[in-house]
């Protein structure tokens, strides 16, 4: 099965992954949010234990599921590759921008893309951000920018990440070991099971397709070449129909509810952060964790990155929040980066610059 | 015969390295991967500008002879 030789079967691969996103959002997961790789690690990590934000810890079957839905289909169509060795603790580094990024802008482009779907104009204004940072990771690999090679390693190597997913998963079923919010977004979730399931179609369907948020526009930047942008098409059009048909689509800014800001130049500093260090480190964070199911060890430490700088946003404060309404008093209370934020993302743009400056190609030296 | 050794980079890389290889070559060029998605980009791009891609799995990577 191969979905990424025609625009047409790369649209049907977005269309899919949207009818799953929908049909968590629609059994329970948070409104607007319905499948961010970026917050549902962060509620992962929490839910670890490694940051203790209450609102915000679950351990997400779907993040479990895309790891294992592309580790069994690339084991089962021969694409398993364990590779390792590319400049692993730039890409950890790499990992944390991605998730700090993320989580100052609250979503990843996933979740970007969704929330354009649902009227956020938010979102709409973080995408300037977002296609800049491509084009300035475009501009570093015109300049010669590489990581360097990855190398094939012990095959075991490869799955080390998937089992440490299914171990999570073990945890989530058989103990009480895993924290869980009992309220806020972290509360809000569709049944474990059709969690898992999703994440399972997703993650498979994400391999077969080579989805990648960073990619599509990078491939448009670069190469004028438009089809990873029919998967983002597809799955636009399919959320965009659920929201409408649910009552879900609301147009504007500053609506309370549905974990977003209007602090502008923020949302698009963020993205433009997750943007320029996902084509340094060759991916979204969703092709990172199809990646890391499909045996890359780098891309494995990548999303360990995430985990890492998922723990310090809550940690340390730098995280946003969300616009919402006060209970008592019915007053919108507008949401903001905090100072710490607006720090940690402009040191996060320029430590991709030095990245990017740095790492060269061996004939560009 | 010009050879384009992308083995173990990351995504775009080899088909940069291919896309500035093909640009100037009057003979075959021998573009290696090591993904199997990265084998059917390389194949793509040589189709979309009117070459003949040729493709072999070897030990460990994909050898693709673009004519």
């Amino acid at each position: 099965m191969n979905l990424s030789d025609s625009k047409k079967k790369l649209a049907l691969a977005g269309v899919v992954c949207g009818l799953v996103a929908a049909c968590l959002a629609f059994m329970g997961n948070p409104a607007n949010m319905a499948f961010c790789i970026a917050c549902f690690i962060r509620d992962t990590a929490g839910a670890l234990g490694m940051h203790q934000a209450e609102v915000v810890q679950y351990a997400r079957p779907e993040v479990i599921g895309l790891v294992l839905g592309a580790f069994i289909i690339s084991v089962a169509t021969k694409e398993y590759r364990s590779t390792a060795g590319s400049s692993t603790m730039t890409r950890f580094v790499l990992g944390m921008i991605i998730m700090i990024g993320s989580l100052v802008f609250l979503g990843c482009p996933l979740r970007m893309i969704i929330r354009m779907s649902a009227g956020d104009l938010n979102a709409w204004v973080a995408l300037a951000g977002f296609i800049f940072g491509v084009a300035t990771g475009v501009f570093a690999l015109r300049r010669g920018f590489s990581l360097g090679r990855a190398h094939v390693t012990n095959k075991a190597s490869g799955a080390v990440l998937p089992v440490l997913m299914a171990g999570i998963l073990v945890l989530a079923l058989c103990s009480s070991l895993l924290k869980a919010s009992e309220a806020g977004p972290g509360s809000l979730h569709a049944p474990l099971i059709a969690s898992l399931i999703g994440g399972l179609v997703f993650g498979a369907f994400a391999q077969k397709s080579r989805m990648c948020f960073a990619g599509s526009m990078r491939d448009i930047i670069l190469m004028k070449n438009f089809d990873l942008f029919s998967v983002i098409v597809g799955l636009f059009v399919v959320m965009l129909a659920f929201n409408v048909a649910t009552g879900r689509f609301v147009l504007g800014f500053n609506t309370p509810g549905i974990i977003a800001h209007s602090d502008h130049l923020w949302n698009v500093l963020g993205m433009y952060a997750v943007g320029f260090a996902a084509v340094l480190a060759g991916g979204c964070p969703l092709r990172q964790l199809i990646l890391a199911g499909q045996g890359s060890s780098d891309s494995a430490v990548t999303v360990l990155g995430m985990f890492f700088g998922a723990a310090l946003c809550h940690n340390f404060g730098l995280a946003a929040s969300g616009t919402a309404l006060n209970a008592e008093t019915k007053e919108v209370v507008a949401g903001a980066v905090p100072l710490n934020g607006k720090v940690a993302c402009i040191i996060c743009i320029l430590v991709c610059f030095a990245i990017a400056f740095t790492h060269k190609r061996e004939e560009k030296k | 015969m010009k050879e384009v050794d992308a083995r173990g980079l990351s995504c775009p890389e080899p088909l940069m390295l291919t896309a500035d290889a093909l640009k100037d070559a009057k003979e075959a060029v021998r573009v290696l991967v090591t993904e199997p998605h990265q084998r059917m980009n390389v194949e793509k791009y040589a189709k979309d500008h009117g070459k003949t891609p040729v493709s072999s799995e070897k030990d460990g990577y994909f050898e693709v002879v673009i004519k």
